[in-house]
């Protein structure tokens, strides 16, 4: 389970996230919504380590991992993936995947061992179940966009997170792409009962697979609720999705 | 043209993009891959004293030191893509530590060499703590700062160092015994310190290989590829760099500690930072992407400067000028237009075979 807790963060006197709290049940499929600079990526970061928040709380499972270094908050099981696309670019799909699993398993600080004969099965099995496989030889900066997205995403499953953070995960996909990595995050949650948050921009993805959707306005959560509620709401549908109707027009 | 040449590089025909070599190469491995380059170099550069003349040995001695700096500092430059300006300062910490246990203190080289190699991953310890806190031209700078601080203390620290008049006269290791093995009969001490130092650099290179490709030296190229990245995989990015600085600071030591011996002496000019700028040189001359780039880099960088100044005294205004040639025609430099080179040749001969398989 993740709480956040009135967390806040402001830059020079902007308030990027002004006292924000949100559960997310273990195992749940979770959305932040919310129009462009509404402090979904700061949220984010302050999550995952990335940025220290002015105040509020971050527990995982009851355990405070408030402002701990990204790569501790890692270990401690929550893993990420990121707007930009963030991969290795200049190692292959197979030594990206590898590489992740050597660090999970603590082997970083072996010195000696022939790197690539270890955590083969481990890596086959990442690519083929992230739908990577026959790629292993490819240099990962020249993959497609939408493959470069599987490798971040086969990036953070290989820490075995319990909890994934996926910011904007089809951001730049066709619409098949986007299908396609709906599908797949749905299947990779259920098969790992993974505590899934993420932030997205197309409603249609937000409302296929979340299960609960917070709405973040100017860093505060307008709306918090199962999709159908949120839907209904008045304050939602006047400052987010009605806007967004009214754009579309 | 520059990222016109690198994809060019690594497109296959097929349509992927292939590294591996099986996948590069469908029917067999190719003539060029089953030979052992690395043995064939090393029995050629332990013929040198015998082949060559007494000159010859001398450059042959610079290239095997160099080349182990050069790769000392590609660690660095090439997998963990922290640009350091101050290298020279670990490589003069070396010559330093094993020049002075040696002459002053009458400590065998048996002992003097691995405890120059300790002495500079000590300093790369205590230095690397502060630079790798910084990124970028920031940390280039701080390298730089400590290898002129390095160089301040060497000049000015009289009683230890020996200031301006350095660490003269250093002794040879004892190498009398060479002498009963066959063939070895007539060899000078310079020939015979040369053969050690070529066994000592081919070790220390074989282990920073084996340390490249074990799974420290891949985290560090995730370091390199994306340390924000990295960071959000578990890794430690500030605690691998320092690592590797160590690391890397140590393997330079050891090179120092050579080079004082083979110039019979340890003076403040070897620290000062234009020999920085010398290895990063190399290194990109020979090509950082690749482990026999700095190698390959050194061996150039010497030869051409002994064959520029027997024509002209503006040596630095030639190498400049081929320097500039080189990274526009090979981006990836000497290796990696070798590499390119081959690899064309391959898909040329390959799409003339492939009529006749079909």
């Amino acid at each position: 389970m993740l709480e956040v807790q009135e967390l806040r963060k402001s830059f020079a006197g902007f308030v990027a996230v002004g006292g924000v709290s949100l559960t997310v049940e273990t195992g749940q499929i979770a959305a932040v919504i919310g129009p462009n600079g509404a402090g979904k990526s700061t949220l984010f970061n302050l999550i995952t380590g990335h940025l220290q928040p002015d105040s509020g709380a971050v527990r995982l499972d009851g355990r405070d991992i408030t402002g701990a270094a990204p790569h501790r908050i890692v270990r401690m099981g929550v893993g990420r993936s990121f707007q930009r696309t963030n991969i290795f670019p200049k190692l292959t799909v197979f030594e990206n995947i590898q590489a992740a699993f050597l660090v999970h398993h603590g082997r970083g600080l072996n010195f000696w061992a022939r790197s690539e004969a270890l955590y083969r099965t481990e890596t086959a099995a990442l690519l083929y179940s992230i739908g990577l496989d026959g790629q292993e030889n490819t240099i990962a900066g020249t993959l497609s966009y939408g493959n470069q997205k599987q490798l971040e995403l086969g990036l953070a499953l290989a820490s075995d997170p319990r909890v994934l953070l996926l910011d904007e995960p089809t951001a730049g996909m066709s619409a098949t792409e986007t299908h396609e990595t709906i599908r797949l995050l749905e299947r990779i949650a259920g098969e790992r009962s993974l505590t899934l948050l993420f932030t997205e921009h197309d409603m249609e993805v937000v409302f296929s697979i979340a299960q609960k959707i917070a709405v973040l306005h100017q860093g505060r959560i307008i709306a918090d609720g199962t999709p159908e509620a949120v839907r209904n709401d008045a304050e939602v549908r006047r400052v987010y999705l009605g806007h967004r109707e009214e754009q579309r027009a | 043209m520059t990222t016109e040449l690198r994809t060019g590089e690594a497109v296959a025909p097929a349509g992927g993009i292939v590294r591996s070599p099986a996948a590069a190469v469908p029917l067999r491995t190719p003539l060029v891959r089953r030979i052992p380059w690395t043995l064939l170099v090393f029995i050629v550069m332990a013929t040198v004293p015998w082949l060559g003349s007494r000159y010859d040995t001398f450059l042959a001695a610079q290239i095997v030191i160099d080349a182990l700096f050069a790769v000392s500092l590609n660690l660095l430059l090439g997998t963990t893509g922290l640009v350091s300006f101050g290298h020279v300062a670990y490589f003069g910490v070396g010559a330093y530590v094993c020049g002075i246990l040696m002459k002053t203190y009458g400590v065998p080289f048996v002992i003097a060499f691995p405890a120059a190699g300790l002495g500079a991953a000590l300093f790369a310890l205590v230095s690397g703590y502060f630079c790798v806190r910084l990124i970028k031209l920031y940390f280039a700078m701080l390298t730089l700062a400590f290898s002129q601080i390095v160089w301040a203390i060497c000049y000015k620290w009289n009683s230890v160092t020996g200031g301006d008049q350095g660490v003269p006269e250093i002794p040879y290791p004892h190498l009398h015994w060479m002498l009963s093995l066959p063939g070895c009969g007539d060899l000078s001490i310079g020939d015979r310190f040369y053969l050690l130092a070529l066994v000592l650099v081919a070790v220390s290179l074989a282990v920073v290989h084996r340390i490249v490709r074990s799974p420290f030296g891949r985290v560090l190229t995730t370091v390199r590829d994306n340390p924000e990245r990295a960071a959000f995989l578990g890794i430690n990015v500030r605690a691998y760099q320092l690592a590797s600085f160590v690391v890397a600071g140590g393997f330079a030591g050891l090179a120092g500690a050579l080079y004082g011996i083979f110039s019979r002496g340890v003076f403040a000019d070897y620290v000062f930072w234009s020999k920085s700028a010398e290895v990063i040189i190399m290194a990109i001359l020979g090509g950082m992407e690749f482990f026999w780039g700095p190698p390959v880099g050194a061996a150039a960088l010497v030869w051409l400067n002994q064959a520029i100044t027997d024509y002209t005294q503006y040596w630095p205004f030639v190498l400049g000028t081929i320097l500039l040639i080189l990274l526009f025609v090979f981006p990836g430099g000497i290796v990696g237009g070798l590499v390119a080179g081959f690899r064309l040749i391959q898909r040329v001969g390959r799409r003339r075979l492939s009529p006749r398989h079909a």
